[in-house]
């Protein structure tokens, strides 16, 4: 168990720390144009090697996480600032108006293929980092909306609540200081399945274009780049590929095992 | 003729010991019931008979069932056995049932699992043979019936058929009673001893409550911390009970405690011709949703200083009537006024009045924030004061509360998960008393407990009551510990109070037909002279 979190933990951690390393320092310049040096495969001067313009892969990685890292960042935090709210609100007053009111407006959210209307927003707004982080972040809304209200319903019949009633805590009070606690456990999780959703949604609306633009650098339009060359230089798709797999990967068993360490219930069961 | 005998029967899971060296043994028609606490073993005693262990289970010694030793048999084996040789009724009606299924369907499936030949015809002709003999009659219960279409104890019957369909040699029973009302109790253990005696059928019965056990019971074994540390012929071992621990558990169980008199009579809550209606779910889209009326024009008074008990079976309105009191909810009809003020003032509660009530609830593990302090979690109440305690007198309060429950002020900084169920109940209990209430609600307080520590508790509360004059209500379904710590009772029944009375009055001479069933239906603990 605790395993998923230091394995986690490290690849996260090595993603965040070469967003956070470039920008004081990549090896090279991650829009310098190397023409002799192209389709280099990883060598002691390129250490992943370069792409069809000689840039350096290594570097554009790096700035690319910035990329991945800030867009799914913004993304979730938009999800889980309204979504949380929203969910606690009508998990209180449910079946109420405002429940309802809610609730309908998370499935008509969910009745649309996500980044299908990512790619209408892109296309209307323009294509860009912000216009793609606005995108991802409304359907994480109904995603946090319906698991905080899931979880905070089933909590609303304990008791603890109940006492809680009967010490005069009004329904606000009650949902910050009891239910929503209760519910960072799910929300964590959550959390950073939707941060990887986000990393890879990114990945794909800059694949298509719709992502951030040129000169920034990008995972996703680095696979779109490697795309036609990948017979000759498997490794231009192979870094960027690995890239978003590790960062995945990594942030999942980050989240297993911050829930695992994050219950005081499970905490004394180990020790 | 020995149908069953467990020899020396050891059990652990993952390296931790659950049942040491249980040696017992079940004659054909014979009822013999294995009691004891939570965490005795009673249950593992039973599931290692079924051979339906957890995962990791180990286990030394033998178990034989007429001439087959069952520890050596293989999981196919034991499946032909199950059902066929062996039943087992479990203690909730609710999830042993498929919701999906109906009654009927459930039953020949027992049956058809068992022989293949036999068609489906024959096999629901044999169900509806079956539930006739529990007493489900196929002209009022069809084999069409679906689980949530029968109350209670109607299901734990379709259980039981299940369990003896095939008629089998032994019926293991863990529990069957434990969810049930006390008179729909008393019916199903008629039934059981019935069958048994019927079918010629060994009965292993796993209980708790010491008061069935003396009843039904042909011989008992008594467990503690997975040992047997008694067992013998009922009537010989409740006259000469060797081990201190089996003593210890009978009085226990018919434990009285002296309540110091109470004050003269001050009116402190008035209930009055007080109505609660539920609405019910819409049955068709335009249709106006019809309503249930779950209490219905009770009125009663609380004196100060008075000890009030409210008992009745579950559904009867107890629960609801509680969260009217508390000002939970709003009320249809009529007043509930505390000192003249009353507790619900137009759509929102009075916290005025919520100041003077506190309430202790039932279970004890789902009362508690998991992830709240002890100290955060018992001056939760001060949330209703205007001008809280802080710093060294809210300290002082903690601590002062904690002692008062027998707990210690270094408590003040654990987890919940870190105490058991009884001094969760204390904490409960401080919880209550840290902002000095006028009145307490005690909802089913004691029921989850077991019974050396519910003695503790209800010691507890006679203490309380001599330090803090303590006015409470106390709900519960349990007549025995009603009788021992109120001074006055209510008796309730479909949301209308049918008597009430002097505790000592109404179990003496109940007047309602209905209280006197109730009484009759509780089964006593015997006679064994211990000093009350």
């Amino acid at each position: 168990m605790k395993r998923n979190l230091i394995l986690g933990g490290l690849l996260s951690a090595l993603f965040v720390l070469a967003a956070l390393i470039s920008f004081a320092w990549t090896p090279y310049d991650h829009t310098a144009l190397d023409i002799p040096n192209k389709l280099k495969t990883p060598y002691a001067e390129h250490l992943l090697g370069t792409d069809h313009f000689g840039r350096d892969l290594l570097s554009m990685i790096m700035v690319g996480a910035r990329t991945s890292i800030a867009v799914a960042l913004v993304a979730v935090g938009i999800g889980m600032g309204l979504g949380v709210p929203l969910g606690l609100w009508a998990a209180a007053r449910s079946g109420s108006l405002v429940d309802e009111v809610i609730m309908r407006g998370n499935d008509l959210v969910f009745a649309f293929p996500s980044l299908v209307i990512a790619i209408l927003i892109t296309a209307i707004f323009g294509a860009g980092a912000v216009n793609a982080i606005i995108a991802i972040g409304i359907f994480n809304i109904p995603v946090f909306a319906r698991i905080t209200r899931g979880a905070a319903l089933s909590l609303w019949q304990r008791e603890f609540i109940l006492a809680a009633r009967v010490a005069g805590k009004n329904a606000a009070r009650i949902s910050v200081e009891h239910i929503l606690p209760n519910v960072t456990n799910l929300l964590i999780v959550q959390g950073t399945i939707q941060f990887s959703l986000g990393i890879l949604a990114e990945a794909g609306l800059s694949y298509v274009g719709l992502g951030a633009q040129p000169p920034t650098p990008s995972w996703g339009r680095m696979l779109a780049d490697a795309q036609t060359l990948v017979s000759i230089a498997p490794h231009m798709a192979l870094v960027p590929g690995f890239a978003i797999i590790l960062t995945v990967l990594g942030l999942n068993l980050m989240g297993d095992g911050l829930r695992d360490y994050l219950d005081p219930r499970l905490r004394v069961a180990r020790t | 003729m020995t149908l069953l005998s467990i020899e020396n029967l050891s059990l652990s899971i993952h390296q931790f010991d659950i049942l040491h060296d249980v040696t017992l043994s079940i004659a054909a028609g014979e009822i013999v019931a294995v009691t004891g606490e939570s965490g005795s073993g009673k249950s593992m005693t039973a599931l290692a008979t079924m051979q339906l262990l957890p995962k990791g289970a180990h286990t030394t010694g033998r178990i034989v069932l007429g001439d087959r030793e069952i520890t050596a048999l293989d999981e196919t084996t034991l499946c032909t056995m199950r059902g066929n040789d062996m039943g087992m009724v479990f203690q909730e009606p609710m999830t042993a049932l498929n919701p999906v299924q109906t009654i009927g369907a459930q039953v020949a499936e027992t049956i058809r699992i068992h022989d293949r030949t036999i068609t489906r015809a024959e096999a629901l002709d044999r169900a509806a043979e079956t539930l006739t003999r529990v007493g489900l009659p196929q002209d009022r219960f069809p084999l069409g019936r679906y689980p949530h279409e029968l109350s209670g104890g109607q299901r734990q019957r379709v259980v039981i058929a299940m369990a003896i369909a095939l008629q089998p040699r032994l019926l293991i029973a863990d529990e069957p009673t434990t969810a049930l009302d006390v008179t729909t109790q008393a019916q199903i253990l008629d039934l059981l001893k019935r069958l048994a005696k019927e079918d010629d059928m060994g009965l292993l019965m796993i209980t708790h409550d010491l008061a069935v056990v003396a009843d039904m019971a042909d011989r008992i074994v008594v467990m503690r911390n997975g040992k047997i540390v008694e067992q013998g012929e009922t009537g010989h071992l409740l006259r000469h009970m060797q081990h201190p621990y089996t003593k210890m558990l009978f009085e226990a169980s018919g434990h009285r405690v002296n309540l110091p008199a109470a004050p003269a009579p001050a009116p402190l809550m008035r209930v009055e011709r007080v109505i609660r209606d539920y609405r019910l779910p819409r049955t068709s889209v335009f249709g106006a949703p019809g309503s249930f009326r779950a209490v219905d024009d009770v009125s009663f008074t609380i004196q100060r200083g008075e000890r009030l008990g409210l008992v009745g079976e579950s559904g009867c309105g107890k629960s609801t009537l509680t969260r009217a009191l508390l000002g939970l909810e709003q009320v249809q009809g009529g007043s509930i006024t505390l000192d003249g003020e009353p507790v619900f003032t137009g759509t929102r509660p009075n916290l005025a009045v919520r100041r003077k009530m506190q309430v202790v609830f039932q279970d004890p593990f789902g009362s508690f924030n998991p992830r709240h302090r002890v100290d955060r979690l018992i001056t939760e109440p001060f949330h209703l004061l205007p001008d809280p305690p802080s710093g060294a007198a809210r300290t002082r309060a903690i601590d002062e509360a904690l002692l008062a429950v027998g707990l210690t002020p270094r408590d003040a900084t654990k987890y919940i998960h870190e105490f058991s169920g009884g001094q969760r109940q204390r904490i409960a209990i401080a919880r209550a008393l840290i902002i000095r209430p006028d009145l307490i609600l005690f909802d089913e307080a004691v029921s989850a407990l077991d019974v050396s520590v519910r003695a503790q508790i209800l010691d507890l509360l006679a203490d309380l009551c001599g330090a803090y004059d303590l006015t409470y209500l106390f709900i519960s379904h349990d007549l025995s510990v009603v009788r021992t710590v109120t001074d006055r009772v209510l008796v309730m029944k479909s949301g209308k109070i049918v008597e009430e009375g002097l505790t000592k009055d109404v179990f003496e001479r109940p007047q309602h037909h209905y209280t006197k069933t109730l009484i009759d239906a509780a089964p006593i603990l015997p006679d064994i002279g211990v000093p009350a």
